[in-house]
């Protein structure tokens, strides 16, 4: 007991000391743009752009495209998490208890959209977008599917740390030899045991398409990030709160989205 | 692990209903990223005239393309070794909070949207912060330390620190599912058996820890490798990686048709990706085998 | 297992390459928005040919939108033109991508080709848009007499619009004003002077580089002067890698910036009350540069675009170039006629000396040894 009592207390302070040295590191750079974005013209710091920022009427008429690309950025955001999960969950537990030779393709293919910069792989997008715009149409919610192929290589990662930390063939072959579906196994047993890393593989992609501006700007399609920009063209103050208010818009969504299925019960002990 | 049930049935079995669960994200990917891809690695290997040619890929020997390349990956494993010695001393100590209590939803939160931070508004942040004008030049130049000068703008300084900034919050996330895979039941284990610190993770918290840390470390390596936006806010002079050299091919006003020397480029950056992964992966397979798993 | 390996490899690779192949034709939708007109529109040369102005603006209300392209609102006042050419017809303009470079611009238009995205009209910098003529479609408008030869192509395919000289725009109120480019060696602009992009890339900054070689005794045939005077720069550590906008400006991170006298003007107007920020061309060194405006074979809206073309080249069109510090290419017709707007004119940035214009032989000479000296010399 004493032992585990000390090693509580080292790792108190060790948390406290590293997150708060890291959290100053995060937090210099943000201060820079609030320090820009609240300067008075004679020299001390008001608050009137971001007032300016929240006054609806204004920005809807002033500027329209602010709405509609944060309209885009929403539909985006659910339904690239939507493909994503439906995607990547089954096919990574599947190759994991079925096909384990494929692993190493898979994660090639998983890496493979981060190799290469966005404004290189618009080239080849562009013949498959003017295939998606004939069949779909033009609207900006199809980025979606190129939004999915660029969020794979991080939501890969952070699905495999937590496949890897279950033991997925063991629950498999528990639940199928009970009498459970691969539904039932995939979204009763797999999925609440990886939800830390289900979760973070949204985090991720919700981050991603908040802040995703290369591919959108490239297609001349709306999203929140082409918005700020345009924004900044006529008033860099009130696009640099823009952006600032869009990081702390994605906070709160992420920081919401922790809350979806909290565990009602704590970690039971495994066998090993 | 040793041969289990499942890994004998596959190996004897045809498994074509099993090829038929991963067939959606085979033709997702196909459509979305193999075609792209493949039209980019074609057009490496056409000149002006959409013919054949291998001029593009003689132009890659270029002393600047050369040096570009190096400078690419050199910023890229830099960044990607202190993001992820840094990230997981962060994931560590997050862990170690309550699970579902403050702490770990902001960090995880914050961390989740810094991740993906970048390009022209992360590059304004930090010229307001540590730039020749930043608030924090000021305010240490008041406090008697002179930052200034331009060490933001070079590559192997100010990019670093740039691109450092937001791959630790990537490791993060990346990173730390796998140690919420440390059950304290083997630290307990380690102690009851007279393990130090050091014991516990020289034998067991490192080795489990190894094989995702090492993956972890891959992508951010190709996320720092593949980085464009952020450092084109940065330095806009000289090129001095290779994502501005094909941004300079893509996009130059000035120097006309060299886009399919961009094209080589990126194919250039597939391929030191590719081996890099296989060094991953050898990587992986000792630590595996070291494991006993 | 190995074999099967291999076969649904092999089998998935010839997929792959059959779908790579259909891919890479763009299916042909058919785009005609206005049955008769449209197709009248897009092969229309002059108003003449669509039966007057009057059924242009018709045709061009038909179609509702226009589709522009790099086009930020503070350069060369582009944003009031817009609003203006919205007002007077009722038609929507989308403007895309305001960061965009001219090649950008015909990549843009290459890959939203049949799309109704797609890019209806180009301002381009000279070089890409004589690069790229097979991609214009022919159209004169109804003032084309006023415009000087050298600066339009004879059939209507690349006119230009506006240009003007390159400058160094400066914070009067943290620097002492540079009357030479040499001025800016010295140390009260340490850390401070940016070029606006890479002169291997950027057309302003390769005109800024051009505009330091001659202010240092170079020539038009000869810019190794500029490029040497940049080095020194650097090794003065007053020169700054990064791009200047509007917000590096307004936050004072780059002090002093090389630009046309257009934009740097414009910053000056956007900054009044927060910053004193003012241009001066150098004496002697006078750098000169039109953009070229042109419609896009497969514009989606090509009466839109020759009346949006209509709309630049008229007086209202040309003295808002002027308003915003830009040089209207019918300047000199506008002088005569009266019809200029004498204020802006007469506000213009002061230009002592002969303008030069860069021939494009001079230009491949230039860029070459941009391209084998640049990366050294800034490095």
């Amino acid at each position: 007991m004493r032992l585990r009592a000390a090693r509580r207390r080292k790792q108190t302070i060790f948390r406290r000391v590293v997150v708060g040295l890291t959290s100053v590191f995060f937090a210099l750079p943000l201060l820079g743009m609030v320090e820009f974005t609240t300067r008075a013209p004679g020299g001390g710091r008001t608050l009137q752009t971001y007032a300016t920022l929240f006054d609806f009427n204004v920005i809807d008429a002033d500027y329209p495209e602010l709405k509609t690309g944060i309209l885009a950025s929403a539909g985006l955001v659910l339904l690239t998490v939507a493909i994503m999960l439906v995607m990547l969950v089954p096919t990574m537990t599947w190759v994991r208890l079925r096909l384990p030779g494929m692993r190493r393709t898979v994660e090639f293919i998983c890496l493979l959209p981060l190799t290469i910069p966005a404004i290189v792989l618009v080239v080849g997008l562009a013949p498959i977008y003017a295939w998606v715009a004939y069949f779909l149409g033009e609207s900006s919610l199809w980025l979606a599917f190129a939004y999915v192929v660029l969020v794979l290589p991080y939501a890969y990662r952070a699905l495999d740390a937590g496949l890897s930390a279950i033991d997925v063939k063991t629950l498999a072959e528990a639940a199928r030899s009970l009498g459970a579906g691969w539904p039932t196994v995939m979204w009763r047993i797999i999925l609440p045991n990886v939800r830390t890393a289900v979760l973070s593989a949204s985090f991720l992609s919700v981050a991603l398409v908040l802040g995703e501006f290369t591919i959108a700007n490239l297609f001349s399609r709306d999203n929140l990030q082409v918005a700020i920009n345009q924004l900044g063209k006529r008033d860099s103050s009130l696009a640099t709160a823009a952006a600032l208010a869009a990081l702390v818009l994605a906070f709160i969504v992420l920081f919401g989205m922790s809350f979806v299925g909290a565990r009602r019960h704590s970690r039971q002990p495994e066998e090993n | 692990m040793a041969k289990s049930p499942s890994t004998r049935a596959s190996t004897g079995h045809k498994p074509v209903g099993a090829l038929l669960g991963v067939l959606p994200f085979f033709a997702y990917t196909a459509i979305f990223l193999a075609i792209p891809t493949l039209i980019v690695v074609v057009g490496a290997f056409l000149d002006g005239n959409s013919r054949p040619t291998l001029g593009n890929l003689s132009a890659l020997t270029q002393p600047q393309i050369v040096s570009a390349f190096i400078h690419s990956v050199v910023l890229s494993a830099v960044t990607a070794v202190l993001g992820a010695v840094f990230g997981a001393l962060l994931a560590y100590a997050v862990s170690t909070a309550r699970e579902g209590g403050a702490l770990r939803r902001t960090m995880t939160s914050v961390c989740g949207v810094l991740a993906q931070f970048g390009g022209v508004t992360l590059a304004f942040a930090f010229m307001a912060t540590v730039g020749s004008e930043g608030f924090l030049t000021h305010w240490l130049k008041n406090v008697g330390m002179d930052l200034a000068g331009t060490w933001l703008y070079e590559p192997d300084k100010g990019l670093v620190l740039v691109y450092t900034y937001f791959q630790i919050p990537l490791m993060l996330i990346v990173f730390l599912p796998a140690v919420e895979g440390l059950r304290p039941q083997w630290r307990e284990a380690a102690e009851s058996l007279g393990g130090s610190t050091w014991d516990y993770w020289r034998h067991v918290g490192g080795p489990i820890l190894a094989p995702p840390f090492i993956g972890a470390m891959l992508l951010l390596f190709t996320n720092a490798f593949s980085a464009y936006a952020t450092a084109a806010a940065l330095i806009s002079q000289g090129s001095p990686i290779i994502p501005l050299q094909i941004g300079g091919t893509l996009s130059s006003e000035v120097i006309l048709g060299q886009e399919n020397i961009g094209k080589a480029m990126a194919m250039g950056m597939v391929v030191i990706v590719a081996v890099v992964m296989t060094l991953y992966a050898v990587l992986e397979r000792r630590t595996t085998r070291w494991l006993g798993r | 297992m190995k074999t099967r390996m291999a076969r649904s490899g092999v089998a998935a690779l010839a997929a792959v390459t059959l779908i790579s192949i259909a891919a890479c034709s763009p299916p042909a939708k058919s785009t005609d928005t206005s049955s008769a007109g449209g197709v009248k529109a897009s092969t229309a040369t002059s108003a003449t040919d669509l039966g007057g102005m009057a059924a242009l603006v018709d045709a061009a209300k038909k179609e509702g939108t226009l589709n522009v392209i790099a086009l930020p609102p503070d350069w060369a006042n582009y944003g009031e033109i817009i609003k203006g050419f919205q007002a007077k017809y009722g038609l929507k303009v989308n403007s895309a991508q305001p960061d965009a470079s001219s090649a950008d611009e015909i990549a843009a238009a290459k890959n939203l080709k049949g799309q109704s995205k797609a890019p209806d009209v180009f301002d381009l910098g000279a070089a890409v848009a004589n690069a790229n003529t097979a991609m214009f479609t022919p159209y004169k408008v109804a003032t084309f007499n006023d415009i000087p030869a050298q600066l339009k192509d004879a059939t209507g395919l690349g006119v230009s619009d506006y240009g003007g000289y390159m400058s160094i725009g400066y914070d009067a109120g943290k620097v002492p004003a540079p009357k030479t480019v040499a001025d800016l060696l010295k140390p009260a602009y340490k850390g401070k002077v940016a070029l606006n992009g890479d002169p291997t890339k950027a057309g302003s900054a390769f005109s800024g580089v051009v505009m330091a070689a001659l202010n240092q005794g170079g020539t038009a045939d000869d810019i190794s002067k500029g490029v040497d005077f940049f080095a020194s720069l650097k090794k003065a550590g007053n020169f700054l890698p990064v791009d200047p906008t509007g917000a590096t400006i307004e936050s004072g991170q780059t002090p002093v910036v090389f630009d046309w006298d257009y934009l740097n003007v414009a910053q000056g107007k956007k900054l009044t009350g927060k910053m004193n920020w003012k241009t001066v061309v150098p004496a002697g060194a006078v750098v000169g540069g039109y953009y070229v405006q042109a419609i896009s074979k497969d514009a989606p809206h090509p009466a839109a675009a020759r009346l949006w073309e209509e709309y630049l080249y008229s007086d209202e069109g040309q003295n808002l170039f002027l308003k915003g510090g830009a040089r209207p290419v019918r300047e000199a017709a506008m002088v005569t006629a009266g019809t200029i707007d004498k204020a802006a004119h007469d506000a213009l940035p002061k230009a002592v000396g002969t303008p030069v214009f860069l021939t494009k032989a001079q230009n491949d000479k230039a860029n070459g040894y941009l391209t084998a000296n640049w990366a050294k010399a800034i490095g």
